[in-house]
């Protein structure tokens, strides 16, 4: 018999009950909860009567609606009443359910995906959920994470359980080593460029191969951050010493015996060498470039050195017709250069990049230079109060004002402008999130996905570069 | 939940493939901590052509008259035909809501992003897949005759067209009984509240940490 999959091993271990027509009940370990996708979860908990299964499996934080800006003022800081009101409600509702909440003014706000890492709630072989696709992110602990819809929200708070079935699973595996200047990001962006929006449809994908192993617990976050951006909801990467180096000594990791009892566990939370995956997809990782997503779907991605593609060359007529009118919206024509698109603004931010390590990144490469006059506005995000801080005392802010970066306070912010900040109209910009969607940072705003260094090299220069280019 | 068996309704073409949920219902919108009223803004950005905003009067604004939806022989739709990799993107369930509270009660498309396709269940809505050629042939029909309508039957898993032709299609057997009989799976889950509780307490013995409440 073949060997199991890391996939495979989670799944067996969080298993409480496989029925007869092929669905399952899968134990989660831990829900993250935030203020968009959990109101109407909480309400309809209340409408049924029911009660939460095990309060101390959920932590809440506000981080979709927060103001960048203005925060010493709290919730009052708010100034949209909508937002202001869903923040609001879930401050109550973790209050009348006694759910562990990092308020507005908590030191330890922040993205959801950042702080459970960084709080070691999000351990090596959890099970774990939020109302938010970039779930996966936490696979990059060896973790089984799925994003899930607001019902489902509501359906783990009762029961502490998930209704699934298995998907089916996917080895992606990135060999060589990745050049100078090349990120997690650029990788996964490549990724995506290969394999489409829906390669990972049904699958939960394992990031393997000697490139993955050989980054920071940051980039595999941002890798497994964007694997529903290949359309599966689940993307995880193999417990090493690197996993369990990050995690050791954060506040909810175990300690003394405990902790020695999980490691032990943690290190069998890998796939067997005789494991049999559904589909293997393979990447010199080598050859990745920085890359630059052009049009508007994660797909739709080049490497620095390309240029826009020319729809007369694609013969499917129905993706023609994606990138004729991806063009249009984007306001390129075939055949450009992506060094040639100026660019409006900058975001450096979001669950994909905005940890501490994307922050020395984005530092080094604007650290004595300018921002480019022609930008209306270069703004750098934090991911949590935490990363925050950490970068101040390393003073990265100051490299970031210096430079002529805003420097702002934490939170989702421009990745989905639901918060002040927002593209407008026919602007361009260079952004360290995962969307490129027709308005997704804002009515008819035109999103170009990059990587914290490319991102920053863009900042300096008001259009694309290689940031190979400015690196000594 | 509401329970779907049959649905006979008017068809609306939506010709385009990786439709995503920020297309479905822009993150404005997301804002209301209410699963209703999300109709009036579904596919906004293009729909109008000015930027929505929450709790607007939208019978007041520019509409796009190119928008198959603003058609008047698709206005009262309750069959949405799409293409690949319908409802990309996000998790919001705001996406089902919104298509639901407009009317709608199917959508066929010859694929949908997982977590989509999984929340449209949970909304009594049914998501379809049929092969690419029938989903191109249904197009046609559509664009050919005016109120054009399909018929579907949950319990005998088939779509029919005016014609009489029909083609079958797979639905996993728990989600067609949750939705065929309206069930809540919440009290579902819980009839196995034993079974839970069993686990429980097996893990609190094997792997404590995962117990840690922080400190």
């Amino acid at each position: 018999m073949a060997g199991k999959t890391l996939y495979d091993k989670l799944w067996d271990d969080h298993l409480v009950k496989q029925r007869d027509d092929g669905s399952a009940l899968i134990y989660i370990d831990r829900q993250l909860l935030h203020e968009v996708t959990s109101p109407q979860a909480f309400e309809g908990l209340r409408l049924a009567g029911r009660k939460p299964w095990r309060i101390d499996a959920n932590i809440a934080t506000p981080d979709h609606n927060v103001p960048t800006t203005d925060r010493e003022r709290g919730i009052d800081g708010i100034v949209d009443p909508v937002s202001r009101t869903q923040v609001e409600t879930l401050d109550k509702n973790c209050d009348e359910f006694g759910i562990l909440e990092f308020k507005i003014k908590d030191m330890r706000q922040g993205i959801v995906h950042v702080i459970g890492p960084e709080q070691g709630a999000t351990l090596p072989g959890m099970s774990i959920v939020c109302g938010d696709s970039h779930t996966s992110t936490h696979g990059a602990f060896g973790c089984l994470a799925h994003g899930i819809g607001t019902s489902e929200v509501e359906h783990v708070l009762a029961t502490q359980c998930l209704v699934q079935k298995k998907m089916k699973n996917m080895l992606v595996r990135v060999d060589g080593k990745l050049a100078p200047g090349v990120t997690g990001k650029d990788v996964v962006l490549a990724i995506i460029g290969k394999i489409g929006t829906a390669g990972g449809t049904g699958y939960a994908i394992e990031f393997g191969g000697e490139a993955i192993r050989g980054l920071s617990m940051e980039a595999r976050m941002s890798i497994c951050n964007m694997s529903i951006e290949a359309g599966a909801r689940v993307g995880m990467v193999a417990v090493d010493d690197t996993t369990i180096d990050y995690v050791k000594g954060r506040p909810f990791a175990p300690k003394g015996e405990t902790w020695d009892k999980a490691v032990a566990y943690w290190n069998t939370l890998h796939s067997d060498v005789d494991a049999e995956f559904d589909k293997v997809v393979e990447l010199d990782g080598s050859a990745i470039q920085p890359q630059v997503s052009w049009g508007t779907s994660p797909e739709m991605v080049t490497g620095v050195e390309g240029k826009v593609p020319d729809p007369e060359q694609e013969a499917d007529p129905i993706k023609r017709e994606g990138i004729v009118r991806a063009l249009r919206y984007m306001g390129l024509k075939p055949n450009q250069n992506i060094t040639d698109i100026q660019l409006d603004r900058v975001f450096i931010g979001s669950c994909t990049n905005s940890r501490i390590e994307d922050l020395r990144e984005a530092a080094a490469v604007v650290k004595g230079r300018k921002v480019s006059p022609s930008l209306k506005q270069a703004m750098v995000v934090p991911g949590s109060g935490l990363v925050k801080a950490q970068a101040e005392q390393e003073g990265l802010d100051k490299v970031f004002i210096e430079a002529g970066l805003e420097w702002r306070d934490p939170g989702c912010s421009m990745c989905l402008a639901m918060n002040a900040d927002k593209l407008g109209q026919g602007e361009h910009c260079a952004s360290t999130s995962n969307r490129n969607f027709e308005g997704r940072q804002g009515f008819g705003g035109r999103t170009h996905l990059v990587s914290p260094a490319m991102a920053a090299a863009a900042a300096v220069t008001g259009h694309f570069i290689d940031v190979r280019e400015l690196m000594n | 939940m509401r329970a779907f068996t049959q649905h006979q309704g008017v068809v609306a073409p939506m010709d385009r493939s990786n439709v995503d949920t920020d297309m479905i219902i822009p993150k404005q919108f997301l804002k209301s901590i209410k699963r209703t009223g999300f109709g009036p803004n579904l596919f906004d950005e293009l729909r109008y052509l000015d930027e929505g905003k929450p709790d607007q009067d939208c019978s007041q604004r520019p509409i796009n008259p190119d928008f198959v939806l603003n058609q008047d022989r698709y206005r009262n739709a309750s069959v949405l035909l799409a293409r690949s990799n319908f409802g990309c993107g996000s998790s919001r369930e705001h996406a089902p809501w919104a298509l639901d509270d407009f009317g709608f009660r199917v959508i066929i498309a010859p694929s949908f992003a997982d977590i989509f396709y999984n929340n449209c269940f949970k909304n009594g809505l049914l998501p379809i897949v049929l092969k690419e050629d029938v989903v191109d042939k249904l197009f046609l029909e559509t664009e050919e005759n005016d109120g054009y309508q399909l018929s579907i039957d949950l319990e005998a898993k088939t779509v029919t067209t005016p014609s009489g032709e029909s083609f079958s299609f797979e639905v996993d057997d728990f989600r067609r009984h949750c939705l065929l009989n309206g069930l809540d799976d919440i009290g579902v889950t819980l009839e196995d509240a034993g079974l839970i509780r069993d686990y429980e307490e097996k893990r609190r013995q094997t792997a404590p940490w995962l117990f840690n409440s922080g400190n």
